[in-house]
């Protein structure tokens, strides 16, 4: 019985490697996660996570690493929607959702011109956590190092902006600067994160641990332990799911992650119920 | 003139101004947003261990005043220096309440989380917190009377919890200048007691206190000095002598006076901006 939790990870070095590199972009997504979701910024994690599909796929063609498409294709969705929300009335959001489709439809239309890209569209799109290579980890390991020294130096900056924006910029720190310093780390998770679930999926990632965390916890710290054990099962059961029952092991991850998610949230919803009615009783 | 004295340290190893040098220095200051200016030709000084209070309608200028000494919006013209340096070049001094918090429904803080934020810009990015800091922040929520909910999250207190907390937030950063907008709002009376008394204090430590208020009875009783504002500036100087019927009704359009102790003021729109009806 044992055996079909552990054997599929000690006898398959594949599996080690995917595990490892889903232990990584989990702490990397549950930070990351944790302040998209305080800072409001969950549509924009979304946009991000397709809007580099145009920079992998070009990338992928003239024979770049994917990783470097998606820096620049996150890049320029950054510096589109800054421009747009500055120069115009538009909220960010408009600006945030033109970019996203504008990008996603330039992503499929370069894919479809080439021939030689079916295998690879759905490499990009679904992720290849079980074909990782072990330079692909190496590159995570060193972001999520860089993710977690930015969220340890700025966490002061990014609470007060999580709180209140001005709050932040009267308290000398400017919110412009660490509202950018955010996205940048943001955008450095999906793009290290995009090759073990997909640019389609790893908003998952991002989203769902982090949620879950969020309905737990009363403190942002918790909040992000909560997240980086949620996004670890996931890795763990997802892939242990993909081994057993033959399925795409990133779609098997965000469908246990998302799974976690409600489940948290309907026994926190017994929970409180149940509370409610023993203090209703207490009172009498 | 006086001669201007040396710095002096304060008890918290923080340098306070020369005395000359006044907290808020206006003069000729004209506020307002990008394409539409709001108030002009505003002139006044705040010196430390002063208070004054904005008293005006909605989109009347309080707010767009309060956040122009902040740095939030630049001034239009005119000068305005904050401890004689152009605003926002002090941020550790000055402590500052908006008037509006977004819903804080889904950050998970606790009471003495948003506190303690209070003390961040003392210690900007990476200084060390330290016990100092715990009894500073734990005498502040005291004062507010909170400090039983200082685990509570703040998305369970009350409005009225919610705004002692952000008051007690103002108190725990011992600034040298304290900028609040509508700080009594959503307050009951005892609480209302607990921020007098809190401000009382504040001033007799040295700092320097400007608010924009309702309140025309009690806290701009304390002040040293109230402006009227309507869009311009209508009256300015000391409550007693500024807070005329007359002057009341030019701000604020209707006025109902019943005996002189108990001036009350109905609100009137002066029309304009996105303010948020405040608490009449």
């Amino acid at each position: 019985m044992v055996d079909i939790f552990i054997n599929p990870f000690t006898q398959n070095g594949f599996m080690v490697q995917a595990f490892l590199a889903g232990l990584l972009v989990s702490i990397a997504c549950a930070i990351a996660g944790t302040f998209m979701i305080l800072r409001g910024l969950a549509f924009i994690g979304d946009a991000l996570a397709h809007g580099v599909l145009p920079g992998i796929a070009v990338a992928f063609l003239v024979g770049f690493p994917g990783i470097l498409g998606a820096a620049i294709g996150a890049a320029f969705m950054i510096g589109g929607i800054t421009l747009i929300t500055q120069r115009s009335r538009l909220s960010s959001d408009t600006a945030i959702g033109l970019l996203f489709v504008g990008m996603l439809s330039l992503g499929v239309i370069i894919v479809s011109r080439s021939n030689s890209f079916s295998g690879d569209l759905t490499r990009i799109l679904f992720g290849e956590i079980l074909g990782i290579t072990p330079q692909a980890v190496f590159v995570q390991l060193a972001a999520t190092v860089v993710i977690i020294i930015i969220a340890v130096v700025c966490a002061r900056p990014f609470l007060l902006l999580s709180f209140d924006p001005e709050q932040a910029q009267v308290a000398g720190f400017s919110s412009r600067l660490y509202h950018n310093v955010m996205l940048f780390m943001i955008a450095l998770t999906v793009i290290v994160s995009f090759q073990t679930v997909g640019t389609l999926l790893v908003f998952g990632l991002l989203i769902a641990p982090a949620g879950a965390g969020a309905l737990l916890a009363r403190r942002i710290k918790a909040m992000i332990v909560w997240a980086i054990i949620f996004g670890v099962l996931s890795m763990y059961f997802g892939l242990l799911l993909s081994y057993h029952f033959n399925l795409a092991a990133g779609a098997a991850i965000i469908l246990v992650t998302v799974a976690i998610f409600f489940i948290v949230f309907i026994l926190q919803n017994i929970r409180s119920r149940q509370l409610l009615r023993s203090k209703g009783a207490a009172h009498g | 003139m006086a001669k201007i004295n040396p710095n002096i340290s304060n008890s918290y190893g923080r340098i306070f101004n020369p005395v000359d040098v006044p907290c808020i220095s206006a003069r000729h200051l004209n506020i307002g947003y990008k394409d539409e200016a709001v108030v002009p030709d505003i002139n006044f000084e705040l010196k430390k261990g002063q208070a004054m209070a904005l008293i005006g309608t909605n989109g009347s200028g309080k707010s767009t005043l309060l956040r122009t000494i902040v740095s939030l919006l630049p001034a239009l013209g005119g000068h305005l220096s904050i401890f004689g340096r152009p605003p926002g070049s002090d941020p550790q001094r000055i402590a500052y309440l908006g008037q509006f918090h977004k819903s804080s429904f889904i950050l998970p803080l606790r009471a003495i989380d948003v506190v303690r934020m209070g003390r961040f810009p003392v210690h900007g990015l990476l200084g060390k917190m330290g016990k100092k800091d715990d009894e500073i922040v734990m005498f502040a929520m005291h004062t507010m009377g909170i400090e039983t909910l200082a685990d509570t999250p703040l998305g369970y207190l009350s409005g009225g919890q919610q705004q002692r907390t952000y008051l007690a937030q103002v108190l725990a950063h011992q600034a040298d200048l304290l900028v609040m907008d509508e700080p009594t709002a959503g307050l009951d009376a005892g609480g209302r007691d607990l921020y007098l008394q809190a401000i009382l204090s504040e001033l007799s430590r040295g700092a320097a206190v400007v608010s924009a208020t309702h309140d025309i009875q009690e806290e701009a009783s304390l002040c040293n000095q109230v402006m009227l504002l309507a869009r311009r500036v209508v009256a300015i100087g000391p409550p007693q002598s500024t807070l005329t019927p007359e002057a009341l009704l030019e701000t604020f359009g209707i006025v109902v006076t019943g005996d002189q102790k108990h001036l009350r003021v109905l609100e009137s729109k002066h029309g304009h901006d996105g303010e948020q009806d405040g608490q009449g």
